[in-house]
């Protein structure tokens, strides 16, 4: 604890109080517009409004729910009476986004626990050296091997159609290259667990499956939870493989296809704001609801690597 | 960690119940039999990368399984076979690519460029015929083909003929889209008789919209004619048609010489040769005196190896040279810019929400995370829309108080700042995360020294928290700094690359002023237009990146060690 306090304390409370408000302001500012263009009528070109301050605060008369109904799956009709369909179906790339992360996750997982069990527990040859190479090999970006990622789905196609182009599982099969940092993650939670309860379960007999998964699997669930609402949201709004993988407008997941929103022939302003607050909604909650897990997760894997 | 007691029962537990060990052999014998019949069926297509890629995964699959050294391995297969397939592989292949001249025009195999050639075909000079339909009773059809009357010596047309096929089933446009009656289609010869020419005076003619709707079912079918095969040439002729190319492996040349060239092949249509060229990947018309491919370049073209072509495009040739240095300075500085203005903006925050006088810090702190929780894919492009420059809120807001609305999107030094700016909204609170989390680390009687020796807040920073921080913190600032170096996501949607370069500036492929390395690859890579879809290029430039980020990571690596040394 500080002893000495200075007198201009007061006055340095009061202008951090006010920096940090006007920092606030700018932080929230998209965020507040996104909500609120959501629920204003009208697109781009077709609301000029005069009024600086409808900006900000839209009148009464201009608030419509047209663009949810459409973010929805409904169509409205508007004064003129002409009817106005689903420009995207929106709840089929939502439910897409959502299986896909739902398994990648679940596998990575998977995978990446048991990966990591080995790595913490048991010895073989070229253990360090194979974490190491796994930590740089995680800094290529795949967008740089596109062409070749394709290429592989081409191929495998051929042979396994359900996991070739366009398809989810073949989406689904490519995220599992990226799990290094998964791995580093569980693997500085294992150790932070006694060996001594494992030992234990070995001198009674168990084998390395029995203890892993009775003794040490149970003790593991809190970091398991956070690794995979972790990959849940790296995968969800992963953008370059699955824009390559997927080619049909109906397989394409959230955040590939809420570009066509804005691409340079469609301006659907509103159309897009009430999409994106109802499928970006959800996913910002969890994450802040799970923060304090979560920055725990990221950090220990960070500085860890 | 120490070994374990039953570690070395663990490598002899190879076995487990019998009805475990039959499952295990089962599935494995599915593997290697299915692993077999795919790895040969790549070999035979020339797909060797391919193949030598399933081999490993598949072989170090059952090596796993039934080794039983190999115990650990059994633990960490899948994910490393999940690494070496869809990261490892994809790199040794981009690298590969890159050395070929890979592209749009140069898509196929040399052996896929020949059958194309060989499947080519030319009209028979006379062999064209009219053809009308006629529908029947039953939905069935006849087609009733005439020659072509040519003038004869003596002045007079030649004679008539009138062809007719008995009474067939015709597939429409619908019925052509089922792989089934398509492929049914494909194999269907329909042999014509010669009958009277009067043969069609009482029938109705079916007309254009007969032919319009038995399009594709009539470009898929075969006419006999005796024994002349004719084929769908226009919307109302049949042809007989011949293959253009045949194979000829050899010729003796003008110097006596033999030459030999498997994949040479002979144009029916005017004696002349054609063989591959293996410098630049087109077959070309031969030199009668040297062999030599001489002419001119035939499409499609084939994809052969080319050295380092690519790379020397890369530093010599202006075209490529001038977009990849003026993108490369500013990815550069992209990169760094976007480091110090999140790591500035982040730590001041951590110092400030983790000061004990402040009230309400834990609103603040969760506010301030919030960019950090929004899926970045959904904020890129809500800015992208505010930024809009004609009815963006943004422009509107500047516009109102200042008369000023910048042209974000078409002026290169607006779009490279309005980048910034987003990219500093959506990165600093990664940054702050980690401060807040190494701040705690610092030992509280520093700063009470230093107030006993009257240092101010300012001071404190710079002279405490802001050294100690700085050393745990290297390797993830040039982690950061790599992930911004390759921040394709925030270009693509964002301005995707633009505003892109003037041509007059020497520039012929499509390339920006906001493009990083990683999104002019892509633009190469998958846009078209000029200089587009140029696969081998593309990989050739990824290739100079993941040198760069290799260096940059096992930097890193060094760094962290150090760290953890100390």
């Amino acid at each position: 604890m500080a002893i000495v306090q200075p007198k201009s304390i007061k006055y340095r409370i009061l202008a951090t109080h006010i920096v940090m408000c006007l920092f606030l302001l700018a932080v929230l500012f998209p965020l507040y517009m996104v909500v609120m263009i959501s629920f204003r009528e009208g697109n781009f070109a077709t609301n000029v409004s005069d009024s600086f301050y409808d900006l900000f605060l839209p009148r009464m008369d201009s608030l419509t729910l047209d663009h949810w109904k459409l973010a929805l799956g409904m169509s409205y009709v508007d004064e003129a009476g002409v009817e106005h369909l689903p420009p995207f179906p929106v709840l089929k790339w939502l439910w897409n986004s959502i299986i896909i992360s739902f398994f990648t996750s679940a596998f990575i997982v998977l995978l990446s626990t048991t990966s990591a069990y080995a790595f913490a527990r048991l010895n073989f040859k070229g253990k360090n050296a194979l974490l190491n190479c796994m930590l740089i090999f995680q800094m290529f970006p795949s967008v740089l091997a596109l062409v070749a990622i394709y290429a592989l789905f081409d191929n495998i196609g051929e042979y396994i159609p359900f996991i070739g182009l366009d398809t989810r599982a073949g989406l689904i099969l490519s995220y599992m290259g990226g799990i290094a940092l998964h791995i580093w993650t569980i693997k500085g939670y294992f150790e932070t667990i006694d060996a001594s309860l494992e030992e234990a379960a070995a001198i009674d007999g168990a084998t390395p499956w029995q203890a892993f998964r009775l003794v040490l699997l149970p003790l593991s669930v809190p970091i398991l939870a956070v690794v995979f609402i972790l990959a849940f949201i790296g995968t969800i709004t992963e953008v370059p493989v699955a824009s390559i993988l997927l080619n049909d407008v109906d397989n394409y997941t959230l955040a590939v296809g809420s570009q066509q929103y804005l691409a340079s022939q469609n301006k659907l302003w509103g159309d897009f704001a009430a999409a994106a607050v109802m499928s970006g909604l959800p996913i910002t909650v969890v994450f802040m609801l799970a923060q304090r897990w979560l920055v725990g997760g990221l950090t220990a894997g960070g500085v860890k690597g | 960690m120490d070994s374990f007691a039953f570690e070395k029962r663990g490598k002899t537990s190879g076995g487990g119940a019998p009805g475990l060990m039959i499952l295990k052999g089962l599935l494995s014998a599915i593997v290697l039999l299915f692993g077999v019949f795919m790895i040969s069926s790549m070999f035979t297509h020339g797909q060797y990368a391919f193949a030598i890629l399933f081999t490993i995964v598949i072989a170090g699959g059952l090596l796993v399984t039934w080794m039983k050294g190999m115990y650990p391995h059994r633990y960490i297969f899948p994910s490393i076979a999940g690494m070496v397939v869809f990261i490892i592989f994809p790199l040794v292949y981009t690298v590969y690519i890159a050395f070929t001249n890979y592209s749009a025009k140069n898509l196929f195999t040399l052996e896929r460029a020949e059958n194309y050639f060989l499947s080519q075909t030319y009209r028979i000079e006379g062999g064209d015929y009219q053809f009308k339909l006629y529908a029947k009773e039953g939905n069935k059809y006849v087609i009733v083909l005439n020659n072509q009357p040519t003038m004869l010596a003596d002045g007079n047309p030649s004679e008539v003929r009138t062809y007719a096929s008995p009474e067939t089933v015709f597939f429409d446009k619908d019925q052509m889209e089922k792989p089934s009656n398509k492929t049914t289609a494909s194999k269907t010869v329909i042999h014509v008789t010669k009958v009277d020419n009067s043969y069609t005076q009482d029938m109705e003619d079916c007309g254009i919209k007969c032919k319009a709707a038995f399009r594709d079912y009539l470009k898929s079918i075969k006419i006999k004619i005796d024994a002349q095969e004719l084929t769908y040439t226009g919307l109302n002729t049949f042809s007989a048609v011949k293959n253009r190319f045949v194979r000829q492996d050899q010729v003796v040349l003008g110097n006596q010489e033999t030459l030999q060239n498997s994949h040479m092949l002979k144009d029916v249509s005017d004696d002349s040769l054609i063989i591959p060229d293996m410098n630049d990947g087109y077959y070309k018309t031969i030199d009668t005196q040297t062999g030599e491919p001489v002419g001119e370049r035939m499409a499609p073209g084939f994809r052969v190896y080319i050295g380092f072509e690519h790379f020397k495009r890369i530093f010599n040739d202006p075209s490529i040279s001038t977009p990849f240095v003026k993108i490369f300075i500013w990815t550069v500085c992209f990169a760094a810019l976007t480091v110090f203005i999140t790591l500035a903006i982040g730590m001041v925050l951590a110092c400030l929400v983790q000061w004990e006088f402040l009230k309400g810090r834990g609103i603040y702190r969760l506010i301030l995370i919030l960019p950090y929780a929004v899926p970045s894919f959904i904020s890129i492009l809500v800015f992208k829309g505010l930024f809009n420059e004609n009815f963006g809120e943004i422009n509107r807001i500047l516009d109102f108080f200042l008369g000023w609305r910048p042209e974000w999107y078409n002026e290169a030094g607006y779009a490279r700042a309005m980048i910034l700016l987003v990219n500093a909204w959506l990165g600093y609170p990664y940054m702050m995360i980690l401060c807040m989390g190494l701040l705690k680390s610092i030992p509280d009687d520093l700063y009470e020294a230093s107030a006993m020796d009257g240092s101010g807040p300012v001071q404190n920073f710079m002279n405490i928290t802001l050294p100690l921080l700085m050393k745990p913190l290297t390797p993830l600032l040039i982690a950061s700094f790599a992930f911004n170096f390759n921040n394709f996501v925030l270009i693509m949607l964002l301005t995707n690359g633009g505003p892109d370069f003037l041509p007059e500036d020497g520039v012929v492929t499509t390339a920006g002023s906001t493009d990083l390395l990683v999104s002019y690859t892509y633009r190469l890579a998958f846009e078209g237009g000029a200089g587009g879809n140029d696969y081998g290029l593309a990989s050739a430039i990824a290739t100079t990146i993941f040198i760069l980020v290799g260096a940059l990571s096992i930097v890193n690596l060094k760094i962290s060690k150090m760290g953890a040394k100390d």
